[in-house]
């Protein structure tokens, strides 16, 4: 058979790419049902030719092979490994079709559109790259994405940088280790956890898991992770619970609480509008509105009020009243002229 | 997660990542123009016609005629006639699937999302075809103030201009403003209207927690050409460097205002942080940290200190008479 013309002009170029050798590794592997060997590969790809007698072209060669097949492999392509005949010594390599290729998606025009937006929601730079080389693939398979489409409502999805580590350690039933910090302690404390998942309640980013140290589930919050967060032993060391509900767990570690109190205050004429919204009725009067505030924290209702200073004054219940001047007093002692000048 | 690697290392992986969905992608669609596939796969025309030089010369062993992948170019078109095998792109990696799928399910629960029936199939249809990998270990839940969001929405589609009352804590005032309204949108676990304000003459976000009530006018939305969307990329409240800095010192208990709001600076000294941050308001400011209550000493400037001083003092002597006398 004549040489190709396209094959005569490709070998007068001396270094072949390496992105068409591995193109060409991926196409070979993936055509064949028996397991090739390296040597049979090397007989076979263009881009291996060397002297397997000469021990540093045999080594170079290995080298080579080696780094292609971390590249394929990094980037999904599932080598498989194994020996061709029970004759055999040597592994060899393929890759299954039915392994490689994506599963037909039949997308419909509306779930397509519905995709490409969600794609673009991440803010964090490694998931948008995720994101957009997942729909690459999709497109590839045939899926039209409209970039246009819109859903009137946009989110924007920002993730902190635990995000990745604790996914992937989830994923992969591997243990962490991280530096936390609580706001109302000093240092941050070295955590253990076996993590089960990650969930975003109400916009916050938690991640859920078994606490080594307290032997007990535990939420974390993953803003308040400081540093990098580590995985420590192997894979597969743990099993979270069966149907094991992420979003509960977050919901009661830091679930909405009740205002079944009902607090009296006195506000002065068109001031502090911010407690005016609070109220469920407002009853004008000679000096202020009377507002009647819901609440389920005295002292939470109490730091709302002294915010708003002399505009406002509370009269019930007798605690709410006692908060308030407790925290009015305190304020006063620490901004005294002579105490602001001890501390400045 | 991948690991370091060079950037010539990068674009090489990225370059094979590219060629294996190129073949498929031509193959679904042929006779396509090299233009609207370079734009599809974000490269210049150029660097197509290399990748699809590239490809023409790989193929099955033997590499002879029937061998290389082939193709026909007709002009500024491209039709694929051989595959070579690769007919199909790869299989969604995890950090791929973990991204679609999260994101998927984060609009799936956004509150006063359209299509959220679109939003579902699709999310079926991708963990289907993501298979163990779909098993995302990601739960997602938002917020459920879905009446309003749902209402605001539909006035924004309807392209109606609108009156609301609105909580301003700046400034602790409500107003009733008309906004021409542009978009909803959710950052973290807040929806936004994004809107121009008549009254204030300019593009304003407005939380919808704080829209106390609203209207929709029976005129047409009609924002003026100079408005423009905020970018809200890295949240909403972008502190401008002439907006006053204000100094507090905090104990452990209010420490988490360094958590809830940007600061500048947050220094540690001894059992206490100081904690520099920029207010839009001072009134605002004000009325934060006189709330902070019993372990925040406000420290600069020093006529915030002063007002806090003796609002507290003049709120006090209210209760110096009976609580139920009409002081």
């Amino acid at each position: 058979m004549p040489p190709h013309p396209r094959w005569a002009a490709s070998v007068s170029v001396v270094s072949r790419t390496r992105t068409e050798r591995l193109v060409n590794l991926v196409i070979c592997l993936l055509s064949t049902r028996r397991f090739l060997t390296a040597a049979q590969i090397a007989a076979t790809v263009p881009g291996y030719e060397h002297d397997p007698e000469d021990p540093r072209d045999h080594e170079a060669f290995q080298r080579k092979f080696e780094r292609d097949k971390a590249e394929l492999r990094e980037l999904g392509v599932p080598l498989e490994t194994g020996l061709a005949s029970a004759f055999d010594t040597e592994h060899g390599y393929r890759i299954a079709h039915r392994e490689y290729a994506l599963p037909d998606i039949p997308l419909e025009p509306d779930e397509a559109a519905a995709v490409g937006i969600a794609a673009r929601l991440w803010q964090h730079a490694g998931l948008a790259a995720a994101a957009s080389s997942g729909l690459a693939k999709l497109r590839a398979a045939g899926v039209e994405v409209d970039p246009q489409a819109t859903l009137g409502v946009e989110p924007v999805v920002t993730v902190d940088p635990a995000f990745g580590p604790l996914t992937a350690a989830a994923r992969a039933r591997r243990a962490v280790t991280f530096s936390y910090r609580v706001p109302e302690v000093d240092e941050p404390s070295t955590r253990r956890l076996q993590p089960w998942g990650v969930v975003c309640w109400q916009g916050r980013w938690y991640v859920v898991g078994h606490d080594r140290d307290r032997d007990a589930t535990r939420c974390f919050r993953l803003s308040r992770i400081v540093g990098s967060v580590r995985a420590v032993g192997p894979e597969g060391a743990y099993t979270p619970p069966a149907d094991v509900d992420l979003i509960s767990h977050v919901a009661r570690w830091s679930g909405p609480t009740e205002r079944t109190g009902r607090a009296t205050v006195r506000v002065r004429p068109g001031r502090a509008a911010g407690l005016r919204r609070l109220a469920v009725e407002t009853v004008p009067g000679p000096d202020g509105d009377r507002l009647t505030i819901p609440y389920s924290d005295v002292e939470w209702l109490a730091s709302r009020l002294v915010g708003y200073g002399a505009d406002v004054r509370a009269d019930a219940p007798p605690e709410l009243r006692e908060a308030v001047i407790q925290q009015l007093k305190e304020v006063v002692a620490r901004h005294e002229p002579a105490a602001a000048g001890a501390v400045s | 997660m991948p690991q370091q690697r060079t950037p010539a290392g990068r674009a090489s992986a990225d370059r094979l990542g590219r060629l294996l969905n190129l073949v498929p992608y031509l193959l679904a669609r042929p006779g396509i123009a090299v233009a609207e596939a370079a734009a599809d796969f974000r490269i210049s025309e150029r660097q197509l016609r290399e990748d699809l030089e590239l490809l023409w010369v790989c193929g099955l062993p033997g590499y002879g005629p029937g061998d290389l992948i082939d193709m026909a170019l007709d002009g500024d078109r491209v039709t694929i006639t051989y595959d070579a095998g690769i007919d199909r792109p790869l299989r969604l990696n995890p950090d791929e699937a973990l991204a679609l799928v999260v994101a998927l399910r984060m609009l799936a629960e956004t509150p006063g999302i359209g299509s959220r029936d679109a939003i579902e199939r699709a999310l079926a249809k991708i963990e289907n075809a993501a298979g163990d990998l779909a098993d995302a270990p990601v739960a997602v839940r938002l917020p459920a103030n879905t009446q309003r969001v749902d209402a605001i929405r539909g006035i924004v589609e309807r392209r109606h201009a609108m009156r609301i009352t609105y909580y301003t804590p700046a400034r602790d005032e409500t107003t009733e403003r008309i906004v021409d309204p542009m978009r909803v949108l959710m950052v973290g676990n807040r929806a936004y209207l994004e809107a121009w304000c008549r009254r204030a003459e300019g593009t304003r976000l407005f939380r919808l927690d704080r829209i106390d009530a609203f209207t929709e006018l029976d005129e047409p939305a009609a924002p003026p050409a100079r408005a423009v969307p905020h970018d809200v990329t890295d949240g909403v409240f972008h502190p401008s460097q002439d907006l006053p800095l204000v100094t507090v010192r905090v104990g452990r208990g209010s420490r988490w205002i360094t958590e809830y709001y940007p600061c500048e600076e947050v220094r540690r000294d001894g059992d206490e942080w100081v904690v520099t941050m920029r207010v839009t308001d001072l009134g605002w400011a004000q009325r934060l940290l006189l709330g902070l209550g019993s372990d925040v000493t406000v420290v600069g400037p020093a006529a915030l200190v002063e007002r806090i001083r003796e609002q507290a003092a003049l709120a006090l002597d209210q209760y110096a008479a009976p609580a139920t006398g009409n002081a």
